[in-house]
C-alpha cells in the first residue's frame, strides 16, 4: 500500500479558521493509527467557505472534504478518507465542485493544487516555461508579446502593462529596477496574498520576465505587514530559486541577471499608491509624489521603474507559456484575459473567482455567491476596494468589464466585492469612507488631508438629522472637490463610495426635517 | 516587561549592522528594531540618526507616518481587530462594541493593567472568512460573539 497523501492548506485564511489545528490533528491521529501519511501544505483552493477544505488523492484525482473541523478527524479516519472513503462532509471530486469547474483559472492554475514549498512541483506543473520561452526572445518581443495580450493592470488603475513595459525599455539609464506592489491594502481584496502564498514561485517568473523586457537588473517586492505568512513563503521562494539558477547572476546561462529583494510596509494604505510605495522604499514617509515625472521615466531612486501589481506580473507567464493569442481570447471589449475576482463580506459563498470579464456583478453575487450569508435580501455591494461604489441590485446586471463600471461611475479596481445584507445603514458606510479617507490619507494635498475630515463632520450632522438637505448639498460640493483636486486616488476617489450611497440609498440619507423622507427600501 | 538600555543598545546595534547604513534602510531598520523590542526606544533616535545620516526629525516623521510603528511597549497581548467594510458587513462593529466594552479601552489604547492591546487595523486579508482579528500575531477569522467571548476569557479578561 502506498502512502496516502492528505493536502491541508496552509493558507492563512483557512488557517484562521482552523486549518493547523486540522493539520495536526491529522498528524496525531494517523500516529495512533501507525498509518503513514504525507502531509502537503498546500494554499488554498479559494473556496473559503468549506475551509479547512482537505483533499487526498483517489484514482489520481484529489477528492475533497470540508469544512473540516479537529473533532471530525477521527470519524474520518474511521471512514478510511485517505482513500477517498464515503463520509458526510466529502465533497466529490474537488475539480467537479461547479464553484471551481465553472472558473477559467489562468493565473491561478496552481494555487491550492501544488505545493508551494516545492520548486519541483511548480516546475513539474509547467513552471518557469513563460520564463524560459522570455530568454529566447529579444527583449522587445517580449515587450510586444505582453502589449498584444491585452493584459491592463490588475492593482486597480488597468493601465496597459506592455506599454508601461515599453516606457521603460525604452528609456536609457544604467540601472532600472522592477517593482512589485503587494501593498494590497483594499478591503475585501485577497487574491495578491493567496497567489503569494499559494504559488510563490510564479511572482518570481513574472518579476524575472519583467526585468528581463525592460533591461532591469534589481527588482523588489514591497510587502504590507499585515501578509507575514507570504513574506515568509516569499522569503523561503527565493532562496530556492537563487540556489536552482533561476534568479541571481546569468539566469539558466542566459547571460542574464536579475536580484530579487522583499521589502515589508508598516501600515499605510496610501503606500499601495505607486509613488508613495517608491516613497517609502527610499526610506521616507509614503507621501505620494506630483506625476510627472511618471515612474516609468524617474522612479526608484529617480531611475526608469515598472511598477506593477502582484496579479498582473503573475500574469506574465502563462501570456509567454500560452500566447498573446490566447490570453486575449478571455475577456470582452478592451477587458481582455481574466480578472482573479474576490467575494467576501455577507456571502454564502465566500472565495475566489478566476473567470474572463464579462460575467455580470449579479451572477458573481448570486451564482457563486449563493446569495448573503444571513439569509437577509442582498442590498447593496462595493466593488473595488474602500474607494469603490455601492452597488444596488438593480444595478447588478453590470458586466464586470473595466469600462461598463466606469459608465456607472464606478470601478472593479482589484476585483473585489464585498456584499452587504438588508440591515446594513448606508449613510453610516458613506461616514465610514471618509474617516477611512481622513485616518489613511498621506498629507500631503488639502482635498484629502482635510476634505476627508470635514466629509465624516458632514455625515455626522445629517445622521444626526441636522439641516440635512443643505448639508448634503455641501457634502456632493465637497465630493466634488475632493475628486478634482486631489493628487492620487486616495482623495480623488473616496467620494465613489460616498456619492454611490447617496445616489441609489437616499433613503438612509433621509431625516425627519426633510420634506419627503422617503421610506428605505 | 522593561529592557535594559543595555538591551535595547545591542538590539539598535545589530539591526543596523545587519542592514546597509543608507538612508533607504531605515524601514528595515526600524522594522528590526520592533520586532525584537516590540517598540521604538528613545534611544534608538541619535544612533539611527547618526548611523543612517538622517536628522531626528526625519526619523520621528517616518515613525509617525506609519501605523505599524510605536514609542511605547505595547501590552503584554496585542489585539488587533479590522475594522474594514468586508468584517463590518458580517458584524464586525458589534465585535468593535464588545472588545471596548470588555476592555473598557477605545482603540490605540493599553488597558490600565498592562495587560492588552488594542488597536484598529484595515483588512488583514481574511475577508472572505470575516470578520477577522489578530490576537498576539495569530489570525482568526468567522469571530463571532460567542467565539470572540472565548478568545478574551483565554485572556482572563473580566466579562
Amino acid at each position: 500500500m502506498t502512502t496516502a497523501t492528505v493536502y491541508v492548506p496552509g493558507d492563512s485564511g483557512a488557517i484562521a479558521v482552523g486549518a493547523e489545528e486540522v493539520a495536526r490533528a491529522i498528524v496525531g491521529e494517523s500516529d495512533s493509527r501507525n498509518i503513514a501519511i504525507n502531509l502537503v501544505r498546500n494554499g488554498s483552493r479559494g473556496l473559503y467557505w468549506l475551509e479547512p477544505m482537505i483533499e487526498v488523492v483517489r484514482e489520481g484525482r484529489r477528492y475533497a472534504y470540508g469544512p473540516v473541523k479537529t473533532d471530525d478527524i477521527a470519524g474520518l479516519f474511521d471512514a478510511d478518507f485517505l482513500r477517498g472513503g464515503d463520509h458526510p462532509l466529502a465533497l466529490g471530486w474537488t475539480e467537479d465542485i461547479p464553484y471551481l469547474r465553472e472558473q477559467e483559472r489562468l493565473t491561478f492554475r496552481r494555487v491550492g493544487v501544488v505545493d508551494p514549498r516545492s520548486l519541483s512541483d511548480f516546475i513539474a506543473h509547467d513552471g518557469f516555461t513563460g520564463l524560459r520561452r522570455a530568454l529566447a526572445l529579444a527583449p522587445s518581443a517580449i515587450v510586444d508579446e505582453v502589449i498584444t495580450s491585452g493584459l491592463r493592470g490588475r492593482g486597480g488603475a488597468a493601465f496597459p502593462t506592455g506599454i508601461k513595459w515599453r516606457t521603460v525599455a525604452e528609456t536609457v539609464s544604467v540601472q532600472k529596477y522592477v517593482v512589485c506592489n503587494a501593498d494590497e491594502g483594499d478591503s475585501g481584496t485577497f487574491a495578491d496574498r493567496m497567489l503569494m502564498e499559494g504559488d510563490p514561485f510564479l511572482l518570481i517568473e513574472g518579476l524575472t520576465i519583467a526585468g528581463i523586457a525592460v533591461g532591469a537588473t534589481r527588482g523588489i517586492i514591497y510587502i504590507r505587514s499585515e501578509y507575514p505568512h507570504a513574506e515568509r513563503m516569499l522569503q523561503q521562494a527565493i532562496m530556492v530559486a537563487s540556489e536552482a539558477g533561476y534568479l541571481g547572476i546569468d539566469i539558466l546561462c542566459s547571460g542574464r541577471s536579475f536580484m530579487l529583494e522583499i521589502r515589508r510596509g508598516a501600515g499605510a494604505y496610501v503606500c499601495g499608491e505607486e509613488t508613495a510605495l517608491l516613497e517609502s522604499l527610499e526610506g521616507r514617509r509614503g507621501q505620494v509624489r506630483f506625476k510627472p515625472p511618471l515612474p516609468a521615466h524617474k522612479g526608484l531612486f529617480g531611475q526608469p521603474t515598472v511598477v506593477n501589481n502582484v496579479i498582473s506580473l503573475a500574469t506574465v507567464p502563462v501570456i509567454l507559456q500560452r500566447g498573446a493569442a490566447f490570453y486575449a481570447e478571455f475577456g470582452r471589449g478592451r477587458s481582455r484575459g481574466t480578472q482573479p475576482f474576490q467575494l467576501s463580506g455577507n456571502v454564502r459563498r465566500g472565495g475566489l473567482i478566476e473567470k474572463a470579464f464579462g460575467l455580470t456583478l449579479g451572477e458573481l453575487i448570486f451564482d457563486w455567491g449563493g446569495g448573503t450569508a444571513t439569509g437577509n435580501a442582498v442590498r447593496a455591494a462595493q466593488v473595488g476596494g474602500p474607494l469603490g461604489a455601492y452597488l444596488p441590485t438593480l444595478h447588478f446586471d453590470t458586466p464586470l468589464d473595466y469600462e461598463a463600471f466606469a459608465a456607472r461611475s464606478a470601478m472593479i479596481g482589484h476585483g473585489g466585492v464585498v456584499v452587504f445584507d438588508s440591515t446594513v445603514d448606508m449613510a453610516e458606510m458613506a461616514r465610514f469612507a471618509m474617516e477611512f479617507c481622513a485616518v489613511e490619507s498621506c498629507g500631503k494635498c488639502t482635498p484629502c488631508r482635510i476634505g476627508s475630515v470635514r466629509g465624516r463632520e458632514l455625515i455626522d450632522r445629517i445622521i444626526a438629522g441636522d439641516d440635512v438637505v443643505r448639508n448634503i448639498e455641501t457634502l456632493r460640493d465637497l465630493c466634488d472637490t475632493m475628486m478634482e483636486a486631489s493628487l492620487c486616488a486616495l482623495g480623488g476617489m473616496a467620494p465613489l463610495p460616498v456619492l454611490s450611497a447617496l445616489e441609489y440609498f437616499s433613503a438612509d440619507f433621509a431625516r425627519d426635517d426633510m420634506p419627503e423622507a422617503a421610506q428605505r427600501d | 516587561m522593561t529592557i535594559s538600555e543595555n538591551e535595547q543598545q545591542r538590539v539598535i546595534d545589530w539591526a543596523l549592522r545587519e542592514n546597509a547604513c543608507t538612508p533607504e534602510a531605515l524601514l528595515p531598520v526600524l522594522h528590526a528594531i520592533q520586532d525584537a523590542l516590540q517598540y521604538i526606544p528613545e534611544l534608538a533616535f541619535d544612533a539611527l540618526a547618526h548611523a543612517l545620516n538622517l536628522s531626528r526629525a526625519d526619523i520621528f516623521g517616518v515613525i509617525s507616518f506609519y501605523s505599524d510603528f510605536r514609542l511605547q511597549p505595547p501590552g503584554r497581548h496585542l489585539l488587533r481587530l479590522c475594522r474594514a467594510e468586508a468584517c463590518q458587513a458580517m458584524g464586525g462593529r458589534s465585535l468593535e462594541a464588545e472588545v471596548r466594552r470588555r476592555l473598557q479601552i477605545e482603540f490605540h489604547a493599553t488597558t490600565d493593567d498592562g495587560h492588552v492591546t488594542l488597536e484598529p487595523v484595515y483588512c488583514l486579508g481574511a475577508c472572505a472568512c470575516a470578520p477577522a482579528l489578530t490576537l498576539d500575531g495569530s489570525l482568526h477569522g468567522r469571530v463571532d460573539l460567542a467565539r470572540l467571548s472565548v478568545l478574551l476569557d483565554q485572556l482572563e479578561i473580566p466579562r
